[in-house]
């Protein structure tokens, strides 16, 4: 397409928190390049479009769709299949659409307990009749329809295929000037990247961290609101849960340069399928481990269970994509 | 026809794998529900190999390592028995039994303990019934 024709951008937003969209304009006065470069046919949180409108489009005709957001709603799923039918490359933009995200961590219940508490169990709430949201209802002898509230949260590529994945929440400035870069060289060049790349570094967080760190082992997990972290140590040598090890770079160390450990957004490595398990492993191989050979059971159990919610800890962006990606229906245990 | 639970093993080959041998060529008797894998060391057991047993229709997961002391490689086995600890919670968590995991330290002389110790988790996931995962229709 080389030159003179302007690419046309899609953004949409799914089940999302809106930051992904804020963090489209932190690219600052990059986004004039945009503008330069791309037409913006679809962007429903600044521009108000339609979905007619994009239906109306031909086939392929958008070159490049940006989707932030998981997929909770039957209207995300369509909405994401329709973008992608429009559109020549698909990216998952940001965790909730990489992994599924905070959002994703709506799968410890399903439709109807999460309805229970939402609509009924709140102390706030005032709903005598137990009304629900329902897909289909009648008011004044007229149909009313409303998208369905699925079980599960997904991430977007296991609804749609996806080309490229900008994780992080929100994904760092500069990794969305990369793809603004890609966009750029793709309206000059019509050239991308290999399909699947993931817009962030090859590497382990810890890779890209300014701390020292000298393989020690820790026995006391302590948290961030419990003391002042000294500013040039590994966090998790000072007690503090940092993912790092185990996730994937590319935010510039963000959260540790805050003072604050990494828990996690930018999801797993390359090599790992599972980030929560990668995470899980890389802490359980730092905890306590000097004097481990004369450590009684009691004491296992002691330092295993400073760990308070696992799954909250070693999942939180990353549970819709994880192998086993809910709590199973039929508990066997509470 | 009675439930017959599907055992995944990850044996070290130092040691259980040794264990299990030593079971099959004095004749013990242990139930055939198990399939083991040899691994150099229980510290190369990734988590997310127990958690792709169960997410694929695992009704239960073995480990077998050396005895403490005994690692070939340091501290491989304290390693696997804190991650299958955590894994143990995470799995509670995940409304799955922690039961359903289970680690022991067993020598290359121990055969007997190797048979036992199948034959009591064969027993006890027998009781548990088959793996709430199966019930999901596991998503690959
Ligand atoms: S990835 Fe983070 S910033 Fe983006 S929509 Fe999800 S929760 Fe919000
Ligand atoms: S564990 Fe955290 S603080 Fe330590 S080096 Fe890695 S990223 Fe930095
Ligand atoms: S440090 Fe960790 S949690 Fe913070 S932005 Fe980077 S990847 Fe995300
Ligand atoms: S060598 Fe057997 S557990 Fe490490």
């Amino acid at each position: 397409m080389a030159g003179e024709k302007k690419v046309k951008l899609a953004f949409y937003w799914a089940a999302t928190c809106g930051g992904c969209d804020v963090a489209t304009l932190d690219i600052e006065e990059r986004i004039l390049d945009v503008a330069a470069i791309a037409d913006i046919v679809f962007w429903p949180v600044a521009m108000d479009f339609k979905y007619e409108d994009v239906e109306k489009l031909e086939d392929g005709s958008v070159d490049v769709c940006i989707f932030n957001g998981a997929v909770r709603l039957s209207e995300h799923e369509e909405v994401a299949k329709l973008l992608r039918r429009k559109s020549k490359v698909m990216v998952a933009f940001g965790s909730c659409a990489c992994f599924g995200g905070i959002p994703g961590l709506a799968n410890v219940a399903d439709k109807e307990q999460i309805f229970n508490i939402a609509y009924k169990e709140t102390v706030s709430t005032e709903n005598p009749e137990g009304v629900t949201p329902q897909t289909e209802s009648e008011v004044d002898g007229k149909k009313l329809t409303l998208p369905a509230f699925f079980d599960e949260v997904f991430p977007l590529d296991r609804v749609v295929d996806v080309d490229y994945y900008v994780p992080g929440c929100p994904p760092a400035v500069e990794r969305i000037n990369d793809l603004v870069g890609i966009v750029a060289k793709y309206a000059e060049t019509g050239e991308l990247p290999p399909k699947g790349t993931v817009i962030a570094s090859e590497k382990t967080l810890c890779d890209e961290c300014p701390r020292k760190r000298e393989e020690k082992r820790i026995k006391e997990i302590r948290r961030p609101q419990d003391f002042m972290p000294d500013l040039e140590t590994c966090l998790l040598e000072q007690g503090l849960i940092c993912l790092g090890p185990a996730t994937r770079g590319g935010c510039g160390a963000r959260c540790i340069k805050a003072n604050m450990p990494c828990r996690g957004c930018y999801g797993p490595t390359a090599a790992v399928r599972d980030h929560g398990a990668s995470a899980l492993s890389a802490i359980a191989s730092v905890l306590g481990l000097d004097e481990e050979a004369e450590m009684t059971e009691e004491q296992l159990t002691a330092l295993i269970d400073q760990i308070k919610d696992p799954l909250g800890t070693f999942y939180r962006f990353t549970l819709p994509s994880a192998l086993i990606n809910k709590v199973v229906r039929k508990k066997e245990v509470e | 026809m009675s439930f017959e639970p599907k055992i995944i093993g990850f044996a070290c080959n130092w040691c259980t794998y040794a264990g299990a041998d030593l079971a099959g060529t004095s004749r013990l008797k242990y139930p055939p529900n198990i399939r083991l894998i040899r691994v150099m060391c229980t510290g190369r057991i990734d988590p997310e190999f127990i958690l792709a047993a169960f997410a694929r229709g695992a009704d239960g997961v073995f480990i077998g390592g050396c005895h403490p002391g005994d690692c070939h490689y340091m501290a491989g086995n304290y390693k696997a028995k804190r991650r299958v600890e955590l894994l143990k919670r995470l799995l509670a968590q995940l409304g799955i039994s922690p039961e359903r995991l289970r680690m022991e330290f067993i020598s290359a002389a121990e055969g007997a303990k190797f048979a036992e110790v199948i034959t009591e988790f064969t027993e006890k996931l027998k009781e548990l019934g088959p793996s709430p995962l199966k019930a999901e229709g596991g998503k690959e």
